[in-house]
């Protein structure tokens, strides 16, 4: 099963953050690496859309829709933001 | 409700006899979806080890060639994916759970299975003795390919299927129910799927 | 351009039918007619979702294939076990509604202010659909940015487009590669793109070059870093990878 990139979840980005994120950088919280979060790894095909840090694969974000709610863990992240 | 799309059926179909068989809320499904939350591991069958492990207490171990000195028996069952898909009269070839946990003297009430890779699922011990759960290492008679979780994972076909992990390496013998990978991020601690326990709370 | 594109919170809205094209025995191009439509940039895409009559309803994504000030349009390849794709290309017809939403997209866009660089394009398969968006995007802006697009195919019957891209003017050279099939007495290049096809047909790293990368995984992979290899500054590369299945895929599977 091929992985994605966070073009693939660009519209749940939207949805979560409230703004247009695969241009945002993220920062992983195990190894350091920074880059656009388009270039992450996107894993869709999950009871959860798990994001992974393209360097050395730990987990940075993961998504759940429970019953119509967003649940979002970032703690893979050592940051995320603009620029 | 969102608008209806003309001619949209998906790919479900519920075969004829299958009523009773389908949990609510799930279809019937005659390929098998292959779901990831990472890349598939590939451990070559000599590192292969399974483990039972405690705090403080007597582990065991099985390398790839002792666990296929166990006896083994196939297994045909129906397996529902918290995704909503159901798949039926699935056959597997399997060691016993119960086999492997009475070569460790414990009295754990729960377990957390653990995979390569990093994924964990939490389960009751009772939910996997009783001749209800397995060590998998074969499908449809062939042996199990990675991507559904090869060389061996965890059959627990009563509970939905995230809690059958896929490149099982061990379970790790608890007295408290801790969440694992999923039922961290908001997904049932139990998961029965004729109780709809998807989700922390249902 | 940014505001227009990027409403914040995105919504649902529902679309209708205006036309359908088939581009290849096995791809069709969905033109919709979508009241709230806001406009896009070249790259973007939108997500498309379907809902049966009991409820059970899926999501995909698609690139949009259109240039911006153009009516929406989509390119959906047909999979043969696909859930999505057989209905968008199959049974989907003229006046039914679609529910979408979008615009959506920053990183893989393009606009004709963009660069001094000369353009990059790499695309296999079904990846040509934000390509040629952007291609038309150039065109319509009149901007006369040098342009080579690499585009990878099974067979000369599978290149979708192709009349198109076969009219584009002096400024973009079209490069194909058929993987499977070539016609008789085809001169052009044949197997996958790899690096020394990458070397012959991009454009110098000293150049400075921008490189939009689309398709399945593997295919974006191997060009990517084969660009890299090449001496392309790797924020000068942008990526988007499809399911081996022709679309970035949705919530519950990519075809």
């Amino acid at each position: 099963m091929e992985a994605l990139d966070g073009n693939a979840i660009g519209g749940l980005l939207q949805e979560v953050f409230g703004t247009e994120m695969t241009n945002a950088t993220g920062m992983c919280g195990t190894c350091g690496a920074a880059g656009p979060v388009a270039e992450c790894v996107v894993y869709l095909r999950a009871p959860g859309t798990v994001v992974r840090c393209r360097n050395c694969g730990y987990v940075l974000m993961v998504f759940v829709k429970v019953r119509d709610m967003n649940c979002v863990d970032l703690r893979g992240l050592a940051t995320l933001g603009r620029g | 409700m969102s608008p209806i799309s003309r001619g949209f059926h998906g790919r479900r179909r519920t075969p004829a006899g299958a009523e009773g068989r389908v949990p609510p809320g799930q279809y019937v499904t005659s390929d098998f979806p292959v779901l990831s939350a990472g890349p598939t591991p590939h451990t070559p069958l000599e590192k292969w080890t399974f483990s039972i492990t405690q705090e403080g207490g007597p582990s065991k171990s099985w390398s790839w060639t002792e666990m296929r000195g166990l006896s083994a028996e196939t297994v045909t069952a129906d397996i529902h994916c918290v995704t909503r898909w159901s798949k039926l009269d699935t056959e597997w070839q399997a060691v016993s759970l119960d086999t492997l946990l009475a070569q460790v003297e414990h009295d754990a009430e729960y377990v957390m299975a653990f995979s390569d890779g990093g994924y964990t699922t939490n389960l009751p011990l009772a939910d996997v003795t009783g001749g209800q759960a397995w060590l998998a290492f074969g499908y449809d008679g062939k042996p199990l390919e990675p991507e559904h979780g090869g060389p061996a994972r965890l059959l627990v076909p009563h509970l939905y299927f995230w809690k059958s992990a896929k490149w099982v390496r061990g379970l790790e013998l608890r007295d408290d129910d801790e969440p694992g990978f999923w039922e961290t991020y908001g997904y049932h601690m139990y998961g029965d799927p004729w109780k709809e326990q998807r989700y922390a709370g249902d | 351009m940014e505001g227009t594109a990027v409403r914040g919170r995105l919504t649902w809205q529902v679309a209708t039918v205006s036309q359908l094209i088939d581009e290849t025995p096995s791809v069709r191009t969905i033109v919709l007619q979508v009241p709230d439509w806001a406009g896009h940039r070249a790259g973007q895409h939108l997500d498309v979702r379907l809902t049966a009559e009991d409820g059970y309803s899926a999501e995909r994504s698609y690139s949009i294939a259109s240039a911006p000030g153009e009516p929406v349009a989509i390119t959906v390849e047909r999979l043969e076990d696909g859930e999505v794709s057989p209905y968008l290309t199959g049974e989907l017809q003229v006046g039914d509604e679609l529910e979408l939403r979008g615009p959506i997209g920053g990183y893989f866009v393009w606009d004709a202010d963009h660069d001094r660089g000369p353009l990059m394009l790499l695309a296999g398969g079904s990846g040509i659909a934000p390509l040629r968006s952007i291609l038309r995007q150039r065109e319509h802006s009149g901007s006369m940015v040098p342009t080579r697009l690499v585009y990878s195919s099974r067979s000369l019957p599978d290149v979708i487009y192709r009349g198109e891209l076969d009219r584009c003017d002096g400024g973009v050279e079209v490069i194909y590669t058929l993987t499977r099939q070539q016609p008789p007495g085809w001169s052009g290049h044949a197997g996958r793109v790899d690096a020394a096809l990458l070397a012959e047909a991009t454009w110098p790293a000293s150049q400075d070059p921008i490189a939009f990368v689309c398709g399945p995984t593997s295919f974006v992979e191997t060009v990517a870093e084969g660009l890299v290899g090449l001496g392309y500054p790797a924020r000068r590369v942008k990526t988007e990878r499809f399911g081996a299945t022709g679309g970035p895929g949705g919530p519950d599977g990519g075809t």
